[in-house]
């Protein structure tokens, strides 16, 4: 059938089993939005607040479905405004689809009123990205899209669309959805090798990232750790990737991971590592990091295998199938010793955890804990709140945990726990800071709009506390603009915008306030009191080794 | 130092190079040397590049390539296995009392005068880098006003293929 441009953007989509988009109308997307107008009935449109918003909320639905989220914004500042949501999704290889309207083809070049060159702003953060030329092209171009996207590593990938391309009519005939590119493990040869190596671990750690959530690779790891009698550690992107509560599982690593978990990797002898990439806030120094261990890196993208360490063993291939080629040549093993000194460990955190009473965040959070029960999906902004989620939260589900690891967006929260919800249909909760959700408060009406039923915790210290927690320990104190001291009522703003919240001081108030928060259709925000001085630990210090590793901070 | 040379085989689009560019320059390579041509095929564009660095490096800059969807396959140049060449254009000052001596550095390096004024004579040159390297270096006796190079260009020697190679990785 004829149909434009504009329509096959749509009819595109939904061919591609999307069933619903964020975005913002403009000028130079007006076409499409007629389009989403005409087919409102086969693909619903969630307008947000700001583009931003919408790009964190394709996001946050695309970490939860594992299938592409889609995010159509306008020309020029509309573009502009998914940037940082673009490599929020590019940081965490996250599928992520961004359509943005551009001047007709003739003007381009030209500084147009709204004409911005996106595809030049976004080349290094985005996986690939199109101007589509001609309107023959458009249907194969999201096509192409969605494949690259979903593929390999998955990554956000960006398609401008000139206005004169959603103008123009030809031919569509819908297809089937495209897949992913077929996923391969490892070459035989490299999985032989990295299973003599695991062979001889006494002291093996498995350790792994988003990966294992990309690759859906849960139950290979699980048998994976059982086989060589090793525990498990994960980066910040892995968490949810196993239940928290399996006894292997000693939670994540690295700056503010757990005692237990970052101090077996540093005495690890064999760290068999999946889907992960050393990031600097893993390893810390890296001359320091795990120097006792033989590293074992499965991972789907090769490029990550030589970026910032070198691995004894570099397998290149999807975890699922590359573990699953590699368990049968595992020995059955049992490490006594080794379990012991695990144990011991996780005494030693378990000393060192925070036990006081009162509205301190591990309270708080476990308190959430009893409500969510690990099932329902957990968004966070960035800073102290995210890392004591990271450690506090309880997950029984995969996919359930939606953070910006990689690029650390504040602001991201109220999209990401929008776009989860709308992905899962379950009651969403948002832990947020003053600071963080000072960032994206905006995007509560949308959240009222929709009525979407979020649970918006945010932890109110007054402060930017990570970063006063850094002024705190290499700064003297000095608290240059870390102070917020805002006269923001939050319980009114909620108010304002049409939802409804609370104010707590203690935690009997925090539990009758997410009581009512767990009852209420829309969104409900409790502004939890937090004091200024709360700390994130353990913490390694930036550049510093298992040495340097701050557990305690006295005054 | 350490160097290597990869042929890379890419689409020829709108951009293709900006893609390949810019992915160096995000990811801090070092590169020394950069061609990019034409080839047998309309829809393909041929880069060649020489960069700095040991294995790990290469390694490195070869897998980021290959995660763009403009590339389409990559070669390693090895010198003994290829025939590499690059071409020079160099103008220097003319003057009686030495013209004589930059003949003879000229015919040394297999050099050919291809503009001759009474102030100044271009050479041309076509050879590997470190000869182009060798005989500017020469040249420096002489007052150099302008050096103009293209960088490596290279191709296997036999009938192997970079895009029959691309199967191999």
């Amino acid at each position: 059938m004829m149909l434009s441009g504009a329509d096959i953007i749509v009819k595109t989509l939904i061919e591609q089993g999307c069933d619903v988009v964020f975005g913002y109308p403009g000028g130079q997307i007006i076409n499409v939005y007629d389009s989403l107008y005409k087919y409102r009935d086969e693909l619903r449109h969630v307008l947000t607040a700001h583009e931003q918003g919408a790009a964190h909320a394709a996001d946050g639905y695309a970490r939860m479905t594992g299938r592409p989220g889609v995010v159509i914004a306008t020309s020029g500042p509309g573009a502009t405004n998914l940037v940082t949501g673009i490599a929020t999704a590019y940081l965490d290889s996250v599928p992520l689809v961004a359509i943005t309207g551009n001047v007709p083809s003739g003007q381009l070049g030209t500084d147009s009123f709204q004409e911005i060159d996106i595809t030049g702003i976004t080349l290094p953060i985005t996986k690939h990205n199109y101007v589509v030329g001609r309107v023959e092209e458009l249907a194969d171009t999201i096509r192409e899209a969605f494949r690259l996207a979903m593929s390999d590593r998955p990554g956000p990938v960006l398609v401008d669309v000139p206005k004169d391309i959603q103008i123009a009519q030809c031919e569509y005939e819908p297809l089937p959805p495209v897949k992913a590119d077929e996923k391969k493990a490892a070459k035989d040869v490299r999985i032989q090798e990295a299973a003599e190596c695991i062979n001889q671990a006494h002291r093996p750690y498995v350790y792994f990232g988003g990966g294992l959530i990309n690759s859906q690779a849960e139950e290979e790891v699980l048998a994976l750790a059982d086989r060589i009698d090793a525990p498990i550690g994960c980066s910040f992107m892995g968490i949810s990737g196993v239940p928290t509560s399996h006894p292997r599982f000693l939670g994540m690593q690295g700056m503010h991971g757990h005692y237990a978990s970052s101090m077996a990797m540093h005495h690890a002898d064999c760290i068999i590592a999946l889907g992960v990439r050393f990031n600097d806030r893993v390893t810390g120094n890296r001359e320091k990091f795990a120097t006792k261990a033989q590293i074992v890196h499965i991972d789907i993208d090769g490029a990550e295998l030589s970026k910032n360490i070198s691995p004894a063993h570099a397998l290149r291939g999807d975890l699922k199938l590359t573990l699953q080629k590699l368990l049968p040549l595992l020995e059955q093993k049992r490490h006594d010793p080794w379990r012991q000194a695990i144990s011991q460990l996780k005494n030693d955190e378990n000393w060192s955890l925070d036990h006081r009473e009162g509205l301190t965040p591990r309270n708080v959070l476990l308190a959430l804990n009893r409500f969510t029960k690990g099932e329902l999906p957990v968004a966070t902004d960035v800073g102290q709140h995210q890392m004591w989620a990271a450690q506090t939260l309880e997950f029984r589900k995969i996919r359930r945990f939606v953070s910006s690891g990689g690029l650390g967006t504040m602001g991201f929260g109220m999209g990401a726990a929008m776009g989860a919800q709308i992905a899962t249909g379950q009651r969403t909760v948002l832990v947020t800071g003053d600071g963080g959700f000072g960032m994206c408060l905006n995007e509560l009406a949308t959240a009222v709009h929709e009525n979407i039923p979020l649970v918006i915790l945010i932890m109110n210290n007054g402060v930017l506390g990570m970063v006063r927690q850094w002024q705190t320990l290499f700064f003297d104190k000095h608290y240059s603009n870390t102070v917020l001291d805002r006269k923001t009522d939050f319980v009114a703003l909620s108010k304002a915008f049409g939802a409804d919240g609370r104010r707590v001081t203690d935690l009997n108030g925090l539990d009758e306030a997410l009581k009512t928060a767990f009852q209420s259709d829309g969104p409900y925000l409790i502004e939890c009191m937090i004091d200024k001085d709360e700390f994130v630990l353990p913490m390694l210090p930036p550049g510093g080794s298992m040495d340097d590793i701050i557990t305690k901070v006295g005054d | 130092m350490e160097s290597f040379t990869l042929a890379v085989l890419v689409q020829n689009q709108f951009g293709v190079l900006n893609r390949v560019t810019s992915m160096f320059r995000r990811r801090r390579f070092n590169i020394t040397s950069l061609s990019v041509s034409v080839t047998e095929s309309d829809t393909r564009s041929r880069i060649t590049i020489t960069a700095d660095g040991g294995g790990r490096d290469k390694d490195q800059l070869i897998d980021q390539l290959y995660k763009l969807p403009v590339v389409v396959s990559i070669a390693e140049i090895k010198e003994e296995d290829c025939v590499t060449c690059e071409l020079l254009l160099l103008k220097v000052q003319n003057k009686p009392e030495l013209r004589s001596d930059i003949h003879a550095a000229a015919e040394a390096f297999g050099a050919k005068i291809v503009d001759y004024t009474r102030d100044s004579v271009v050479l041309q040159m076509v050879g590997t880098a470190r000869n182009i390297d060798a005989f500017i270096e020469v040249m420096q006796d002489y007052t150099v006003l302008e050096i103009c190079r293209t960088g490596v260009i290279s191709l296997e020697r036999g009938a192997m293929t970079i895009e029959k190679k691309a199967e191999i990785y």
